[in-house]
């Protein structure tokens, strides 16, 4: 109320866009982590098509070449791996799998985690106790060994991956759908949506979901370094991803072998991994408050006031 | 709190179950053992004899009841690559694991408490920030990249400590050390966002108005009631421990609980994997219990 007596008129607001991009851009963490994803998203999409020659071309003199040798061509800069494969090009052209494993198993787990969320949280009671028993039973599941058993079941590719880490991820949107969903559907707009004749679908997913929905995709950013540790992990084992496809959990574990001559074999991989999960933790904590309206004035007027 | 513990067991007891028939079936749908321990020309003779010994030629069903009738009696069969009862290997892993598990949780538990309650103090400040940037670190990186780099600087270039195995306490200290890390970032990030919110509650600022030290006020008025979303992570995390480091047990030829499930499941050992499946699900179960009653101890308003 004592903005509005201080007599300066309130400026036109900006298109959203820009705001959210202005807001970003006063993070300098968080930019810097947004240029980075956007970076690793771009080899994830085209790195396979325009180096996948470059990546698997064997040049044996070239056998665990060291980094940092400039006179060379550049994919040699990070050093050559075992068989003289350039090791620049190939984290390049891995991104592909190890971002699609981990994009697509957030993204199942989300979808169907929102759903039975959203079911448990706005219907009857005993429907809601049959799937959070079920969340129950996955959570006190060793999720690793439930990995292990699926992929020896059945063969251990992209999709089959992307199928058992969504499993194990379920739980974590679904609890809290769940539990956004309880409180949200005691404010009044709910209540008037329902006095006027709304539908339950329609008020689930055009009243309910936008409110829920900032909260989930927060917590889909920090799960996705989460999901990329878990393929590595298994890649790393030897049950994930399998030669001759390659993702960073698997360059590093066949660096292994030469680790006391050869170090950046496994290092860089991990460097890039390192990289990736730590820019979507710095994201999602800059979306924590930038996407939550009571917190987000924090970014709003740092510099302004 | 008994009717509440006999919940808790009833609603523990639904989950293992369901655990153990998912597993039971889940296992033996990777395929028939006796491919894997009889050599490449054993006769079609020997394979039956094989099947017939270990009950791999009845129905699936009926080696599930039967397997259910064992477990009742606590009876997890013989394991059929070791040549002794699953349960002995199993517990004698577990010992290494909870050992390892019970040092790195004190551990992390002490210094996260420590370092999380001191940046809560200053938020922004000097501490604050580099306490929140490690743990940021460490919640991002992979474990096992961590354990072979961990490997390669300290025992392979120093020399300090051995590279794996197990015997003397030198063994321990990279094990522990990769499997602080992530807990520690975790735990902390709760302690220093649990604290910054009590420390601006109405009691405190009492304490502080009746001119009460800086120490005592973060030890021994703060501390307390941020402990109980604390305890809850604590809890996960030692789950985590518990349930098995299998990457840092394989890496560092650690004899664990989760090397023995990777192993026994790469050999198809499933007397071995449901013994040990179960004894974790009951470890974690007590875990959990121990914490509620945590709750009840530190917090007096919370009845069960």
């Amino acid at each position: 109320m004592a903005v509005a007596e201080t007599g300066a008129p309130i400026p036109e607001p900006p298109h959203p866009a820009l705001q959210i991009l202005r807001m970003l851009w006063r993070d300098k963490f968080a930019f810097a982590a947004t240029l980075f994803l956007l970076v690793v998203i771009f080899c994830a999409i085209f790195g396979p098509m325009l180096f996948e020659d470059v990546a698997t071309r064997q040049n044996l003199r070239g056998r665990n070449a060291a980094p940092f040798d400039f006179s060379k061509d550049w994919s040699f800069w990070l050093g050559g791996d075992a068989l003289g494969r350039p090791l620049l090009a190939r984290i390049i052209v891995a991104a592909q799998n190890t971002i699609t494993v981990a994009a697509g198993a957030v993204a199942c787990s989300l979808a169907i985690g929102t759903a039975l969320g959203l079911v448990a949280g706005y219907t009857s009671r005993g429907l809601s106790q049959v799937i959070m028993r079920l969340a129950d039973v996955i959570m006190s599941f060793p999720s690793l060994l439930l990995a292990v058993i699926v992929l020896y079941m059945l063969e251990p590719s992209v999709g089959n991956l992307i199928i058992v880490l969504a499993i194990t991820r379920i739980p974590v949107y679904l609890r809290t759908s769940r539990a956004e969903v309880l409180e949200v559907r005691e404010r009044m707009f709910v209540q008037a949506a329902q006095v006027m004749g709304a539908s339950t679908g329609r008020i689930v997913f055009r009243h309910i979901l936008p409110v829920v929905f900032p909260t989930l995709i927060t917590i889909a950013t920090l799960d996705f370094a989460v999901v990329m540790l878990a393929e590595s992990s298994l890649s790393f084992l030897g049950i994930g991803i399998q030669p001759p496809e390659i993702t960073w959990g698997l360059m590093v574990s066949q660096g292994r072998p030469y680790l006391t001559s050869a170090w950046w074999l496994s290092f860089w991989p991990g460097l890039a991994i390192i990289l990736t999960t730590l820019s979507l933790n710095l994201l999602s904590n800059w979306m924590r408050t930038a996407l939550d309206p009571v917190q987000r004035w924090r970014l709003e007027t740092r510099r302004e006031s | 709190m008994i009717s509440f513990l006999g919940k808790r067991a009833v609603a523990s007891a639904v989950s293992l179950i369901g655990l153990i028939v998912l597993v039971f079936f889940l296992s033996r749908l990777t395929g028939d053992p006796t491919n894997l321990y009889l050599p490449v020309d054993a006769s079609l003779e020997s394979r039956a004899r094989f099947r017939e010994i270990n009950g791999l030629d009845d129905p699936l069903i009926v080696q599930f009841f039967r397997y259910a009738g064992d477990i009742i009696r606590l009876d997890f069969g013989v394991s059929v690559r070791r040549g002794e009862p699953a349960i002995d290997a199993v517990l004698r892993a577990f010992e290494w694991t909870l050992w390892l598990a019970v040092i790195t949780m004190t551990l992390v538990t002490a210094a996260a408490i420590l370092v999380g309650a001191l940046a809560a103090f200053r938020v922004g400040g000097v501490f604050d920030r580099i306490a929140t940037f490690f743990s940021l670190i460490g919640a991002s990186a992979p474990d096992f990249w961590i354990a072979i780099v961990a490997i390669v600087v300290f025992s392979v270039t120093f020399g300090w400590v051995p590279t794996s195995g197990t015997g003397t306490v030198m063994h321990w200290i990279l094990p522990v050390a990769v499997l602080f890390i992530r807990p520690f970032g975790l735990i902390l990030q709760v302690v220093r966002g649990s604290m910054i919110s009590t420390l601006s509650s109405a009691y405190v600022k009492t304490a502080r108005a009746k001119g009460v030290k800086n120490r005592p006020i973060i030890f021994v008025h703060a501390l307390r009631n941020a402990m109980l979303p604390v305890i809850t992570v604590i809890g996960d995390q030692a789950a985590a421990l518990l349930n098995g480091a299998v990457v840092v047990e394989t890496i560092f030829g650690f004899p664990g609980v989760g090397k023995l499930m990777i192993d026994s499941i790469l050999q198809r050992d499933f007397t071995v994997v449901l013994a040990a499946i179960f004894v974790t699900a009951v470890a974690i179960f007590l875990m959990n219990i121990l914490i509620d009653i945590l709750y009840a101890v530190l917090d007096p308003r919370i009845r069960y």
